[in-house]
C-alpha cells in the first residue's frame, strides 16, 4: 500500500496526465526508448518527410472535399452558379465538383491544396528515391525498405490517376478513354477486362464510383499501411548519415529526437503545409470548369495528364507507326503492348536494383554511412541514364506542345525523341561516369596537395610554385572515406566448371568496377608530404 | 550530455562479421578524427543574441495568431456571390493567405527555436547490427521447432497438405465474385447506332445535314439521328462519332469496293482513333490531314485515312454514306469494321 501514496500525484495536471498514461499504456517506457533517439541532420533528408507530410494534408483536405462530392455518373443538366454550363449535360459528378468550386466557402481553395499536395506527393517521393539510389541508402539493411518505398511511389501514382478522373470533366474523361484503348490492347483479356473496369462499355456510369472506393479508401489505407511498415524499418535500422569524421557504420550521429528533432520536423510539417497552402491559393490548378463536363466526342489540342503519369503517355506516343499486327484473325497492337512493357520493365528494374548491385559486389555488410555519387561512378551512371530516360519519356508526352511553343515540325520533334530515347541514356551514362571519377580524382589531389590557394611564390633559386593549403584532418577525412570495389574474375566453382551465373557475375563486376579511384591511404599520404619536404 | 557527445561510443557486434565481397579493406586507411569539435553560436554565447532569438520566435508564434485569426474573418468577410464570379477568388485568396500565415507562424517559429535556442551539438549513438544477437536466433529457432513438434506442423503431412489446399482455393470465390463488374462484352464492340438510312446530324444539337451544306473543306462533327434519346447516349456516341469532310472529288483515292461510299466529294470517317479511342478532332485543310491530338497520330483524308505518322496502326473506319429523297445524308450501313481502339478478337 506504501507505492501507491508514493506514486500519488505529485506537480500538477501535466505529471498527472504522464503518470495517468504510464500507468495505462507505458507511456514513460516509450519515451526512455525513443525520446533521445538520435537522427542524423542532412537538407536532403527532408524529401521523405514532404512526401510523408504533404500525404496528412491529402488526407486532411481530402476528407473536406467528400463531404460535398458525390461519386455518381448520372446525368443531371447543370443548374449551379456558374454561368458558362449552366444548362450543359453533365454527370453529378462534375456538378458537384463545380460546386465545391463555387458554392463553398473555402471549396475551391481545398480542391487545390488537394490537387497540389497530390502533385508534391509523388514529386517529393520521387526526388527521395533519387536521394535514396545516389547515396546508397538502398544497400544492406535497407533493401527491402527501398521496396516498400518503391511500392509506396507506384501507390502515389495509382492515388493521383485516380483521384485525377473523379471529377468526370472533359480532360480527365479522355485520359479514362485512353486507359480504356490500352486495357483493350491486352491481348485475350483485353475486351472484357476494360467491360470489367467500365461496368459494361466506355465509358458507361460505374467508373467514376469505382475509381472513388479505391481513391477515398483501398489506396490511401495501403498507402497508411506501407508508410507505417517504411518508418518502423527506419527506426529498426536507424537513420544513415553521410560519411565524415566520427560517422561510422556501428554508430549515428545528428540530434535527439527532443527536443530538437521534435521542434524541427513537427515545425517543418506547417512550413509544408503552409507552402501548399500559399500555392493553393494564389495558383489555379486543374480548373475544370473551363473544360466541360466528359463527352466522348471533343477534345482540345494539347491535351495532357498531370505530370507524373506523363512519362507513360510520352511511352504511348513514342511507339512507330504500324506496330499491330494480325495473329490468325486476331490483332496484337504491338503500339500499345510495346509502351506498356517498357514502362513495366523500367519500374521493375528500378524495383530490383538493390539486389543486382548486392549480387555484383557480394559485399554482405551493412552500411550506413552514405556514398557521395561520385564515389560510386557507375551506380551514378545508371541512376543519370535512368533519370534520363524517364526524363527523354516525359518529353515525349510534350510533342505537340514543343512542336507548337518553338515551332518546330511535330514529326521532327518526335523522331528526335525517339532517337534520344535510346542515345541520350548512353550518353548520360558516359557523361556522369567520366565526371564522376574526375571529381574522385580531383579529391585525390586536394588531398595529397591539398587546396590550390592561387597565390605564387618565387623561391630563392627562382623557380615559382603555386602554394598548396593543407587541409585540416576533419576535411581530409571526409575526402577519403568511401571503399573501392575491385573487379573479380569468373572463377571454376568446386566441380571446376565456370558457371554462366559466375560469367554473368564477373562481367557485370568489371563494368562496375573496371575503372575506380582509390581512396588515398596513409602511406600515400606520407610518401606524397616526403616528397613536399624535398622541394 | 558531453560523455555521449564523444563518439567512441560503439554498437559493432564483434560476434560477426559479414563478408566484404569485393570491397577493397585497405590496412593503411586514413584513421577517422572523430566527431569535429562543436562550434559554439552566437546565441549560446551571449544572453543578448539568445534574448533576440527568443523574441523571434514569440514574433512568429503570434503572427501565426494573426494569420488563423485573419482567415476566420476572411471567411465571413469574403463570402460567395452567385451573381459574381469574382468573389471566389478572393475567398480563395484571403482565406488561404490567413491559413497560409498561420501555418507558416508555427513552422518557421518552430525551426527557429530549434536552430537558435536548443542545442546544436550533435551527438553519438550507438548502432547496432539488425541481425540478432546468436543467443537471440538460437532461442528464435528453438521457438519455431517447439512450435512445430507441438503442432505436428511437419509430421502430420496429410494436414499440411491439405491445409495449403484449402488455402489456395478458398480465395479463388473472392475472385470470382467480381464478375459481375461488367458483362462480357461479346459484339456490342463491333457495331454502332448506324443503321442504313440513319441520319447524319450535327454534334451535339442532332439536327440533319443536307449534303448542299457541306461547302468544300467544311468539317462537321456529327452524331447519328436519335444519339441523343438513346438510353446509353455516351456509350453510343463513343464508338458512333464521325467527322464529316468535302474535298474535291478528283483528289480522293478510293478503292473500287469504296467507289459509292462517298458522296460527290463528301466523305465521313469515324471520329474514335483507332489507336486508344481519343477523338480525332482535329483537320488540317491544305494537307487533308486528320490528326489526334491525344498522341498525334494523322490520318490522310484522301487515303482513306490510313495511318501518315504517330502511334495508331489502322486506317480510321469509313462510314458508308449517301443522300435521302429530302437530300440530307444518311448512312448507307453500319461501319464495315469495328472502329476504336483495337482488341484482341476485333
Amino acid at each position: 500500500m506504501s507505492t501507491a501514496t508514493a506514486t500519488k500525484k505529485k506537480g500538477g495536471f501535466l505529471a498527472g496526465t504522464a503518470n495517468y498514461l504510464d500507468e495505462r499504456v507505458g507511456v514513460a517506457g516509450i519515451l526512455k526508448e525513443f525520446g533521445r533517439k538520435v537522427f542524423p541532420d542532412h537538407w536532403s533528408f527532408m524529401l521523405g518527410e514532404v512526401a510523408l507530410y504533404s500525404f496528412l494534408v491529402l488526407l486532411l483536405s481530402g476528407t473536406f472535399l467528400t463531404f460535398w462530392f458525390q461519386p455518381s455518373m448520372v446525368p443531371v443538366i447543370y443548374d449551379g452558379v456558374y454561368g458558362p454550363l449552366k444548362g450543359a449535360d453533365m454527370s453529378v459528378a462534375y456538378s458537384s465538383t463545380l460546386d465545391i468550386s463555387f458554392e463553398v466557402r473555402g471549396g475551391l481553395l481545398m480542391r487545390q491544396v488537394h490537387h497540389w499536395s497530390a502533385l508534391l506527393f509523388v514529386a517529393a517521393s520521387g526526388l527521395h528515391m533519387l536521394r535514396i539510389f545516389f547515396t546508397g541508402a538502398f544497400r544492406k539493411p535497407r533493401e527491402i525498405n527501398w521496396v516498400v518505398g518503391f511500392v509506396l511511389f507506384v501507390l502515389g501514382m495509382a492515388g493521383g490517376f485516380t483521384g485525377y478522373s473523379l471529377p468526370d470533366d472533359l480532360l480527365s474523361g479522355n485520359g479514362l478513354r485512353i486507359i480504356d484503348g490500352m486495357i483493350k490492347g491486352i491481348p485475350f483479356i483485353g475486351a472484357y477486362t476494360s467491360s470489367l473496369l467500365f461496368g459494361g462499355e466506355f465509358p458507361g456510369e460505374a467508373i467514376v464510383g469505382r475509381l472513388y472506393s479505391l481513391h477515398i479508401m483501398l489506396i490511401p489505407a495501403l498507402i497508411l499501411v506501407f508508410v507505417a511498415v517504411h518508418l518502423f524499418m527506419v527506426v529498426i535500422h536507424k537513420h544513415t548519415h553521410y560519411s565524415g569524421p566520427g560517422r561510422r557504420d556501428d554508430n549515428v550521429v545528428g540530434y535527439p529526437l527532443m527536443p530538437v528533432y521534435v521542434a524541427k520536423a513537427g515545425g517543418f510539417f506547417f512550413i509544408v503545409f503552409g507552402v501548399i497552402m500559399l500555392v493553393a491559393a494564389t495558383f489555379t490548378i486543374n480548373p475544370v470548369w473551363s473544360y466541360g463536363g466528359y463527352d466522348p466526342s471533343p477534345v482540345s489540342a494539347g491535351t495532357q495528364p498531370d505530370w507524373y503519369i506523363g512519362w507513360l503517355d510520352g511511352a504511348l506516343r513514342l511507339a512507330p507507326t504500324h506496330l499491330e499486327f494480325m495473329v490468325g484473325n486476331n490483332t496484337l497492337s504491338m503500339n500499345i503492348l510495346l509502351p506498356m512493357v517498357v514502362g513495366i520493365a523500367f519500374l521493375v528494374v528500378v524495383a530490383l536494383y538493390p539486389f543486382i548491385e548486392a549480387w555484383v559486389t557480394g559485399d554482405k555488410r551493412e552500411h550506413h554511412v552514405l556514398d557521395r555519387p561520385r564515389n560510386a561512378p557507375t551506380r551514378t551512371a545508371i541512376g543519370a541514364a535512368g533519370v534520363t530516360f524517364y526524363a527523354v519519356l516525359w518529353a515525349g508526352a510534350s510533342t505537340d506542345l514543343i512542336a507548337t511553343q518553338f515551332k518546330m515540325s511535330l514529326n521532327h520533334v518526335l523522331t528526335t525523341i525517339q532517337i534520344l530515347l535510346i542515345v541520350g541514356p548512353i550518353l548520360a551514362y558516359i557523361i556522369t561516369k567520366r565526371t564522376c571519377l574526375s571529381l574522385q580524382r580531383k579529391d585525390r589531389e586536394i588531398v595529397l596537395h591539398g587546396r590550390e590557394s592561387g597565390r605564387i611564390i618565387r623561391m630563392p633559386h627562382g623557380e615559382y610554385i603555386e602554394v598548396h593549403e593543407p587541409l585540416d584532418e576533419y576535411e581530409m577525412y571526409k575526402l577519403v572515406d568511401f571503399k573501392a570495389y575491385q573487379p573479380m574474375l569468373a572463377r571454376p566453382n568446386d566441380k571446376g566448371v565456370i558457371t554462366l551465373r559466375s560469367r554473368i557475375r564477373a562481367k557485370l563486376s568489371g563494368f562496375f568496377f573496371e575503372e575506380r579511384v582509390e581512396p588515398v591511404t596513409a602511406t600515400e599520404l606520407e610518401a606524397a608530404h616526403d616528397h613536399k619536404e624535398i622541394h | 550530455m558531453s560523455s555521449k557527445g564523444k563518439d567512441l561510443v560503439t554498437g559493432h557486434d564483434a560476434e560477426h562479421e559479414y563478408e566484404a565481397g569485393l570491397a577493397v579493406v585497405a590496412p593503411d586507411a586514413i584513421k577517422d578524427p572523430g566527431l569535429e569539435p562543436h562550434r559554439v553560436r552566437m546565441t549560446d554565447k551571449s544572453e543578448k543574441h539568445a534574448k533576440n532569438a527568443e523574441r523571434q520566435v514569440t514574433a512568429m508564434f503570434l503572427a501565426s495568431i494573426v494569420g488563423s485569426a485573419f482567415a476566420l474573418w476572411a471567411y465571413f468577410a469574403f463570402p460567395l456571390s452567385p451573381t459574381d464570379l469574382g468573389t471566389v477568388r478572393s475567398n480563395t485568396l484571403f482565406l488561404g493567405l490567413g491559413i497560409t500565415l498561420g501555418l507558416f507562424g508555427i513552422g518557421v517559429g518552430a525551426v527557429h527555436w530549434a536552430k537558435t535556442l536548443m542545442p546544436d551539438a550533435e551527438v553519438s549513438e550507438a548502432r547496432h547490427q539488425t541481425r540478432g544477437s546468436e543467443e537471440t536466433r538460437a532461442r528464435a529457432i528453438e521457438i519455431i521447432d517447439l512450435a512445430n513438434q507441438e503442432s505436428g506442423f511437419s509430421r502430420r503431412k496429410l494436414i499440411r497438405r491439405t491445409l495449403y489446399g484449402a488455402l489456395a482455393f478458398f480465395p479463388l470465390p473472392g475472385i470470382i465474385i467480381f464478375g459481375d463488374l461488367g458483362p462480357n462484352p461479346a459484339d456490342s464492340l463491333k457495331h454502332t447506332m448506324w443503321r442504313k438510312g440513319t441520319r447524319l446530324t450535327r454534334d451535339p444539337y442532332g439536327t440533319p445535314i443536307k449534303a448542299t451544306d457541306v461547302t468544300l473543306g467544311s468539317v462537321f462533327h456529327v452524331i447519328p439521328e436519335g444519339l441523343n434519346e438513346s438510353d446509353h447516349k455516351l456509350e453510343e456516341k463513343a464508338k458512333a462519332a464521325v467527322l464529316l469532310v468535302r474535298v474535291e472529288p478528283e483528289i480522293l483515292k478510293e478503292s473500287d469496293e469504296r467507289k459509292g461510299w462517298s458522296y460527290d466529294g463528301i466523305v465521313a470517317y469515324s471520329k474514335i482513333c483507332t489507336h486508344v479511342g481519343c477523338p480525332v478532332a482535329l483537320y488540317e485543310q491544305h494537307t487533308h490531314h486528320l490528326l489526334c491530338p491525344c498522341h498525334q497520330s494523322t490520318f490522310d483524308l484522301t487515303n482513306a485515312c490510313a495511318v501518315v505518322f504517330g502511334p495508331a496502326s489502322r486506317p480510321l473506319p469509313q462510314l458508308p454514306i449517301t443522300v435521302d429523297a429530302e437530300g440530307y445524308l444518311v448512312a448507307q450501313s453500319d461501319f464495315t469494321e469495328p472502329v476504336g481502339p483495337s482488341f484482341w478478337e476485333r
